[in-house]
């Protein structure tokens, strides 16, 4: 009996309720060498390295604290709260690329972050980025030689002439972020995370970037959207998990939390 | 998840009261889910280090080219860098220290260029390996792939390096009287258990400079520490003669001397097998083996923490 108003529920979501990531009360603790207060004299610095244990020059940094929740296939999620809430600390944990401290996260299939920054190099020209960061995100040399023109086509960098064919280093920083997009966005993913790309490049080419994040949205199982930007959210995403101090503060469905949080950051 | 689909219709049901009903740990379990970032076993591991061959070799070779790419010769500088380097040793310890003692000229040069070029494959595999985890952060943290890449891959920057330097000594080699022969075959076995060997030590370096970055700074002291005990700019057993010979061997015996002398003996016409400790092809076999697979498990073991701090 108690049953019944769940299913209806369910079939409002166009699969079933699968779960994809589930957060267990997970604590992600930063630690930052060198970063201790006090006196910076060399001998100081010695004194923190002899003496052993959790002190030695060593401050830590709770940016997660025990945030529990779990997320569906075909939902979109959103990401709010206030700059260094732990948004994007959060991402790197459910990718599995920052340990936890305490809790777990479990996952089906790997989540990827949607970006490819990290691997490119400027000193390269865009044509070898587009393979190396294809590489790095783990596909095939096959799969980037068929995706190649399309990543080359959507950034638009050959339209003022063949950019493509010099390094990175001249590229306008417009320009790079558009091919960093487009190499990210090239990959199919099943846990798809994006941490505030929509805001790239020109009026035209963001346009073209939402328009891809749709599609690969319908292809991924969950998508989390990390921006600052509430009509992006409002456009893509069906819920809504508000973190604040590394704390999860509300979680539920879009308006009703954005016109939580647009009343605490006074809008 | 395939196996949830045709139970769908329960858990459908089940899976609605999650946050009262199932611990999270038990829904997960129930729909396969697996911790995340949780390390694979050592046989997952090497097929995913497998699977990413490409990305290896593509990063090592994107290194190499982004490194001279804002210099004027370009390229050319692979070879122009070490050569400078021989050089220079020839000026101090040929020149002004008469390091040579009893070897020709025609052999000292060779001797000198091999030691160097040598021993900086194994030098720069190190330093890179130092700072293949703690340099490269960022990439850690951004994207999936066994992180036993990055040290393989700049393992691999360095033989490359190693492999344009080669023409560089070969024709050296040929400039003081050493004819290319059979016994020249022999570098290709000795060069790749010295690369196996110098990729166990960059991943164990790349675990413990992830862990404490400070090797970064302190490594280049140990290195150059190792270079002037490790026969570089003189032969071992002509500058030691007269020690006891336990200890002449036990200089022999070290990876670095073991790799360079071998490539000296196969190159080299008056470089005889006198100037080779005993058994030394087992010694340099088992350099390679012990290091490297000591090194890939050591390095596998904090798979998980890599990326933290």
């Amino acid at each position: 009996m108690a049953d019944q108003p769940q299913e209806q529920d369910a079939a409002e979501v166009p699969e079933q309720r699968i779960p994809t990531v589930i957060a267990d009360e997970l604590h992600i603790v930063y630690r930052v060498n060198g970063a201790k207060t006090g006196k910076g004299s060399a001998t100081a610095a010695l004194s923190r390295i002899l003496r052993r244990g959790e002190q030695r020059g060593v401050r830590t940094v709770h940016a997660v604290k025990g945030v529990s929740f779990v997320a569906y296939r075909g939902e979109a999620i959103g990401l709010i709260g206030s700059n260094g809430s732990g948004k994007s600390t959060l991402l790197r944990a459910i990718a599995g690329l920052l340990p936890a401290e305490k809790g777990r996260v479990y996952t089906d299939g790997q989540p990827s972050l949607l970006g490819v920054n990290a691997a490119l190099m400027n000193d390269l020209t865009g044509e070898r980025n587009v393979i190396l960061g294809g590489l790095a995100m783990g596909m095939s040399r096959e799969q980037i030689k068929a995706r190649y023109q399309e990543i080359v086509d959507f950034s638009g960098i050959n339209e003022k002439g063949d950019f493509i064919t010099l390094p990175m280093r001249t590229y306008s920083s417009g320009m790079a972020a558009r091919l960093r997009f487009s190499i990210a966005a090239a990959k199919d993913h099943d846990v798809l995370m994006i941490d505030e790309a929509l805001a790239t490049g020109d009026r035209r080419f963001q346009q073209r970037s939402e328009e891809r994040i749709r599609e690969l949205r319908e292809e991924a199982g969950t998508v989390f959207l990390v921006s600052h930007n509430n009509t992006s959210i409002r456009d893509t995403c069906d819920r809504v998990l508000w973190l604040e101090r590394g704390e999860l503060r509300m979680d539920g469905p879009t308006e009703e939390v954005l016109k939580e949080y647009e009343k605490f950051t006074g809008k | 998840m395939s196996e949830t689909t045709p139970d769908g219709g329960v858990a459908l049901g089940a899976a609605q009261p999650s946050d009262e009903g199932l611990t999270a740990a038990e829904l997960a379990a129930r729909h396969g889910l697996a911790v995340s970032g949780a390390r694979p076993r050592l046989g997952a591991y090497v097929r995913g280090l497998w699977g990413r061959r490409h990305f290896v070799l593509a990063f090592s070779q994107a290194k190499l080219t982004a490194q001279y790419s804002q210099a004027r010769l370009g390229q050319l500088w692979q070879v122009a860098t070490p050569l400078l380097n021989a050089a220079v040793y020839y000026f101090i310890f040929g020149v002004i220290l008469r390091a040579s003692r009893g070897m020709t000229t025609d052999t000292y040069i060779p001797f000198l260029v091999i030691g160097v070029f040598v021993f900086t494959f194994t030098q720069s595999s190190v330093m890179a390996g130092v700072r293949a985890i703690s340099g490269n952060l960022g990439l850690v943290r951004a994207l999936h792939f066994p992180r036993a890449a990055l040290p393989v891959s700049f393992a691999l920057q360095q033989l490359q390096q190693l492999l344009f330097s080669m023409i560089v000594v070969f024709a050296v080699v040929i400039g003081f009287g050493s004819y290319p022969g059979p016994s020249w075959l022999l570098v290709v076995p000795v060069l790749a258990l010295q690369f196996l060997f110098n990729t166990g030590l960059a991943l164990i370096m790349a675990r413990l400079g992830a862990r404490t970055p400070d090797l970064a700074q302190l490594m280049p002291f140990v290195l150059r520490t190792w270079m002037y005990a490790s026969g570089v700019m003189f032969s071992i057993n002509g500058i030691l003669a007269g020690r006891p010979e336990w200890f002449i061997r036990l200089m022999q015996v070290n990876p670095a001397a073991v790799y360079m002398d071998l490539v000296r003996f196969a190159l080299v016409d008056g470089y005889g097998a006198s100037h080779l400790p005993p058994h030394v092809w087992a010694v340099a076999l088992f350099w390679a083996v012990a290091f490297f697979g000591g090194g890939f498990v050591f390095f596998w073991k904090a798979e998980e923490r890599y990326g933290r701090g």
